[in-house]
């Protein structure tokens, strides 16, 4: 059925992939329909898929420096483009995202722009120009361009406090999933987890987590779109949500004004378990400042740009022409999910709240409401609550709460769809937090076997032993963030944003200006990523323990702080030291331009 | 001026021009939420809310493939691109 060289064989590799995966759906709503229990189905969902990708990964295997670090640079534009999509959307976008639209509205729409509008900034200003340089990893980029062995650990140390950041609510999302998937406890769960994570990046390191997470794009949109598209059709809210849901929008718009947002007493909000919230913010009207609005879009775009892990997957590309194209494809796919995510949330928050609809609970008696099959599933899982503040026996508006996962975990069963949606939405979320966390891992494993053993360490080290160094580095990082996941401190969604902050803090300015600014010298870009790293931290910590903060900077957008402060230390620490020499500038001449041979060799 | 400097000014002009647009769509337009959303948009949306779900998303999605098309002509024009395909 195959021939020849697997790159030119991709399309129909993963064709037949998706073709298998559907049918695999097919045969698990066959199987419920005879009878098989919902556990059972959960379980082949996420044992099905896992295995997969072992699969993927254990025939990604190799020996080679570049096919370990960058894949062969051999991905295709498309191919990337999935990765990368996978890459960047984690547990967070995937089981979070629309339960934060459901609850804040408009203020959270920022982090949908943010998180798109990146990209622009990434294709623009860094992925191509990095690919020409033809580094491994980014603080490769840094080490070469700015010179010094110090100029380079300083951003291995930034990359690796925002990606440790990330990965932690990762292997904790992959952990939450297991637990509820595989009915085991969350401590092993984090560890189930965790080995399947290894599965994929440990023998073939960016080759096999590329090839991996291509196979986990298209399990996890396939587990976002098929819901939402089913749910609107369910419902009669049109065929084509996205294009179709101006009247069920206003419809929301018009039960807030009918039924209005009462405030409950903090007595009363006692009573109500940790995590849950009310519907308290208007759904589609703009309640937040323009300043709330823009500083969080403008953070997170400012830290995609500097994220490691997604910046690496555009060294995959065959050339620089590739790399930008590649941005844009990745974009498209992140689109699909994110352009849904608003959808889901309104189909979410209508079916509840509408009494005339045959799934709306409010104003429906409390005793009727408790004593609904999915009410009282998602009430035992700690997802739902309802309590009868006013005494008046029904339900009212204020008086129904969720947790934010429920919007995509629960939805599909209180619209009445079949429960092999929810297997598939459990395999979908794991293939979600399992592409991040890889890509994460990989990140920091790679920056310390790379640019902390070899190059300043071990120079004379072989292909060999870096690879195994890079390997146990791997697993030990790995065992590291499970362990602190296992720990639960901070919720899943807080710790992600911090990372975007962390990440923008000490190194979007060192990245842009290293390739648009030649007067930018080693001492700034040491001086940048310190003074910015430190500054922003400062802030979070300053804030975290009652700090006022100022200019309506809070410990969402630190990292804006944190930049500015590494720009102007950057700008004049080096406009006071020595001018970069003539071998440097004439590095950032070729590096500007896409022909020609890259500045470090394909092995190094 | 050289060639590569003609190159890296005109690159220079692209980058400006995709920076404009994305500035426009990712923060100017929230300067005015509260007034655009009194708006309807395109599909029927109030026009704030349009944006934030599909419409500045889409619209990164358009701006780079167009800005990666011009920087490849760009690139044809001085003779400064790959050889082979992508």
């Amino acid at each position: 059925m195959i021939k020849g060289n697997f790159i030119d064989n991709l399309p129909k590799v993963y064709g037949i992939y998706t073709g298998g995966f559907l049918a695999f759906i097919i045969i698990m709503s066959i199987a419920e329909q005879m009878g098989m229990t919902a556990k059972t189905i959960g379980i082949c969902f996420v044992a099905f898929t896992v295995a997969i990708y072992a699969i993927i990964g254990y025939l990604s295997r190799t020996a080679q420096a570049d096919a370990y670090y960058v894949a062969g640079r051999q991905v295709p534009t498309v191919f990337n483009g999935m990765a990368t999509a996978a890459d960047w959307m984690s547990g967070a976008s995937f089981v979070a995202m629309a339960g934060g639209i459901y609850f804040k509205g408009y203020g959270y729409m920022a982090l949908l722009v943010g998180w798109t509008g990146g990209y622009v900034l990434v294709a623009s200003l860094l992925a191509p120009y990095l690919r020409k340089f033809g580094c491994y990893t980014v603080p490769d980029f840094i080490g070469t361009r700015y010179g010094g062995n110090l100029s380079r650990f300083m951003a291995v140390v930034v990359l690796t406090v925002a990606s440790f950041t990330y990965v932690t609510a990762q292997i904790n999302a992959t952990g939450t999933i297991a637990s509820v998937a595989l009915d085991i406890p969350f401590q092993y769960a984090v560890y189930v987890g965790l080995i399947s994570i290894l599965l994929c990046s440990m023998l073939g390191g960016m080759r096999g987590v590329t090839w991996t997470q291509v196979a986990q794009y298209i399990v996890l949109i396939i587990a976002y779109l098929l819901p939402v598209f089913w749910i609107s059709n369910k419902m009669g809210a049109g065929f084509f949500p996205h294009f179709m849901l101006a009247d069920e929008v206003s419809r929301i718009a018009e039960l807030e004004a009918q039924f209005g947002f009462v405030k409950n007493s903090a007595e009363n909000l006692k009573e109500v378990p940790k995590g849950l919230a009310g519907i308290t913010k208007a759904h589609s009207a703009v309640n937040a400042t323009p300043w709330a609005f823009i500083s969080l879009a403008l953070a997170m775009m400012m830290g995609t740009a500097s994220l490691p892990h997604v910046m690496m997957r555009y060294f995959t590309t065959p050339s620089v022409k590739a790399a930008r194209k590649s941005v844009g494809w990745s974009l498209f796919f992140i689109f699909l999910l994110y352009s849904s995510a608003p959808m889901l949330a309104t189909l979410s928050k209508l079916s509840l709240i509408d009494p005339s609809l045959p799934t709306g609970i409010i104003g429906k008696s409390i005793a009727e409401v408790q004593s609904i099959d999915w009410y009282q599933n998602w009430n035992q899982a700690n997802l739902m609550f309802v309590s009868d503040f006013n005494g008046n026996g029904t339900l009212e508006l204020n008086e129904f709460f969720m947790g934010g996962k429920a919007v995509v975990l629960a939805t599909p069963e209180i619209a009445g769809l079949p429960y092999v949606i929810s297997g598939l939405v459990a395999a979908g979320g794991m293939a979600a937090a399992m592409s991040t966390a890889d890509g994460l891992i990989l990140a920091i494993a790679n920056a310390i076997s790379h640019d902390v053993y070899y190059k300043i360490i071990d120079p004379k080290a072989e292909t060999a032993k870096r690879l195994v160094v890079a390997r146990v580095l791997l697993v030990v990082i790995g065992f590291a963030g499970a362990t602190i996941a296992a720990l639960e401190i901070q919720g899943i969604l807080g710790s992600v944003i911090w990372a975007f902050d962390f990440a923008m803090s000490g190194l979007f300015f060192p990245l842009v200006l290293g390739v648009w600014w030649k007067r930018a010298n080693k001492e700034g870009a040491i001086a940048g990523m310190f003074l910015g790293l430190v500054s922003g931290a400062a802030y979070l910590v300053w804030v975290r323990t009652g700090g006022s903060g100022f200019l309506g900077i809070t410990q969402l957008t630190f990292g804006i702080f944190g930049s500015a402060v590494s720009l102007v230390s950057m700008v004049v620490v080096s406009l006071m030291t020595q001018a970069p020499n003539a071998a440097t500038q004439k590095m950032v001449d070729e590096v500007r331009v896409p022909a020609g041979k890259s500045i470090l060799g394909k092995q190094h | 001026m050289s060639k590569q400097e003609q190159h890296w000014e005109k690159s220079k002009g692209l980058l400006m021009m995709t920076l404009a647009i994305w500035f426009v769509f990712s923060i100017g337009i929230f300067l005015f939420g509260a007034e655009m959303n009194e708006v309807t948009g395109p599909f029927g949306y109030p026009l704030t809310y349009w944006f934030t779900c599909q419409g500045s998303l889409g619209i990164f999605v358009l701006l780079i493939f167009w800005f990666a098309n011009r920087q490849e002509k760009i690139d044809e024009e001085f003779g400064f691109s790959e050889r082979g395909d992508d």
